[in-house]
């Protein structure tokens, strides 16, 4: 594949002495949309939470092989600093309830302390939540707590969080299972809106979302990558007996 | 058959909802009773002399309680600085670390300290601080406080910490916002209303504490804010002119015990309203 953006290499996850990822060797290509589908249990959310370091957190989490960004194995690199430069998006909006919207936006300097100007943090706060489709429903209320705001809209809210930092990659954990299909379709366009700015890798159970916006997809099953692939290959034509199930609704 | 021990339970039924509003109305009653009499024996001595002069010698008329007033005020900010700090802390700790061993031993610790005798305190500060300082002082007396509300603070800390969602630390993790940053700026002030909730709870609990001040603040006649000489407290007013022989004290003791309970039940409905009113919304 040319010009990948994270490279794994025979990357293990483990709780404890559970393998729960087993020797993944992936490419994410970049500034396309990736998505990670799978039955639940099967280490989808693991592998996403493997790429900013969030895994080492869970009690008993331990991480091994490589992962590459450019020419960095982030596993090399102190936590900080990958998760400034791969952001996320989780399975519920969590706004920070403390904050206003315009404070959650630009959360990510403020909680770690970097000084923005007035006209810089204005700035960041608005591209970030035009980038997210979010600015025409909140400019009048930049200044109200972001809990107010309705599921879809602050979800939303978080991926403009994720996005003022200027992240290289966007990782995004089931972002709309909380969510109803309206605000669902509404997010799944702004991704694709997002995907010549940032790549993106998204974790999902939705075979049909996986169809609509992924470029390419990853089939994990039992914590084993079971096939990687372009989605329309992927979806027309599996290689694999297990992804063939899958898709045709055998089993997940 | 089927009908009757249908009626049947619903006359059981009827008669068991009867059983405990009774029992609930009967909880209700030494509270409203104990304010009633409070309030008619106490309002007869307070006045503004009572809230605002020192005590006066036995036979003199009036004098006040503002020593004690002072005192108490003074043992109260003491112990909350101390304890304040201290419960936060370890209450955080026992939140990160649920599972470890120093988090168990600490929580036998804290129950232990919760369960012991007020008066215990007393003597144990007593043996640390009065006697090495040769003086009974305020120091020791909010000493003696803030150990008797630890446990409070610590328990409603670990439970607020507790009850905020994991996600929320985990999205400032994920900006690269590095963990005692995440700490204080993120998971404190989202469980800041709980944690105030909690110290306000605690301070309404020792404000009325006498026993760990028998031996500590010991009490004092005079206006002093000198934190290393004694103090008055109201507890201990109340306590001193109560066994006292003199009827003039006793009506001034039951000043002082309005004075104390109202302070307290403030605190109580402050806390109560606190709860919901500065409640998060996660």
């Amino acid at each position: 594949m040319e010009n990948p953006i994270l490279i794994t290499e025979n990357l293990k996850a483990y709780y404890g002495n559970h393998l729960v990822l087993k020797d993944i060797n992936l490419e994410i290509p970049r500034l396309n949309i990736t998505a990670i589908m799978g039955p639940s249990g099967c280490g989808k959310t693991t592998l996403l939470r493997c790429f900013n370091r969030l895994h080492e957190l869970s009690p008993g989490g331990r991480i091994e092989g490589q992962i590459w960004l450019g020419d960095t194995d982030i596993l090399s690199l102190d936590p900080i600093m990958v998760r400034r430069r791969i952001g996320m998006v989780f399975q519920r909006p969590n706004p920070f309830p403390t904050m206003s919207i315009y404070d959650n936006v630009i959360a990510g300097y403020k909680l770690n302390g970097m000084k923005l100007s007035r006209v810089e943090a204005d700035e960041i706060v608005e591209r970030a939540l035009r980038g997210a489709a979010l600015w025409d429903e909140v400019k009048d209320i930049l200044h109200r707590r972001g809990t107010f705001l309705s599921g879809g809209q602050q979800q939303r809210l978080c991926i403009a969080r994720a996005l003022a930092m200027n992240p290289e990659v966007i990782l995004l954990d089931e972002p709309t299972s909380a969510l109803d299909p309206k605000a669902t379709a509404h997010i799944e366009e702004l991704l694709i809106s997002l995907k010549s700015r940032v790549t993106i890798i998204i974790v999902t159970h939705n075979i049909g979302q996986a169809g609509r916006i992924a470029d390419y997809t990853a089939f994990l099953y039992l914590g084993e990558l079971v096939e990687f692939g372009p989605t329309e290959r992927l979806f027309t034509a599996p290689k694999d007996r297990r992804t063939e199930e899958y898709l045709s609704g055998k089993f997940g | 058959m089927r009908t009757g021990s249908y009626s049947r339970r619903i006359v059981i039924s009827r008669i068991m909802e009867c059983v405990i509003f009774f029992f609930a109305f009967i909880s209700l009653l030494p509270l409203t009773l104990i304010l009633f009499y409070l309030a008619k024996k106490g309002m007869a001595a307070i006045d503004w002399q009572f809230l605002t002069h020192l005590p006066r010698p036995v036979g003199e008329e009036g004098g006040g309680v503002v020593n004690a007033i002072v005192g108490s005020a003074i043992l109260i900010f003491c112990a909350t600085l101390m304890a304040v700090p201290l419960g936060v802390g370890a209450g955080l700790y026992l939140s990160e670390a649920k599972e470890g061993k120093l988090s168990y031993w600490t929580r036998v610790a804290v129950d232990i300290l919760q369960g012991s005798p007020s008066i215990v305190m007393g003597v144990v500060v007593y043996l640390w601080v009065v006697k090495p300082m040769q003086s009974f002082s305020a120091l020791s007396g909010s000493i003696a406080l803030a150990i008797m509300m630890l446990p409070m603070v610590i328990y409603s800390t670990e439970e607020t910490l507790k009850a905020i969602p994991c996600t929320l630390k985990e999205a400032a993790l994920a900006l690269g916002v590095p963990y005692y940053r995440t700490i204080l700026k993120v998971v404190i002030p989202a469980g800041m209303s709980g944690i105030t909730t909690g110290v306000l709870i605690g301070v309404a609990r020792i404000a009325g504490e006498t026993a760990p001040l028998l031996f500590t603040a010991f009490g004092s006649p005079f206006l002093d804010i000198n934190p290393l000489k004694p103090v008055a407290a109201l507890p201990l007013v109340v306590f001193n002119y109560a066994t006292s022989p003199y009827p003039q004290w006793w009506e001034q003791a039951w000043g002082a015990s309005l004075v104390l309970t109202f302070l307290v039940l403030c605190l109580h409905l402050t806390a109560k309203i606190g709860t919901r009113r500065w409640k998060i919304q996660f």
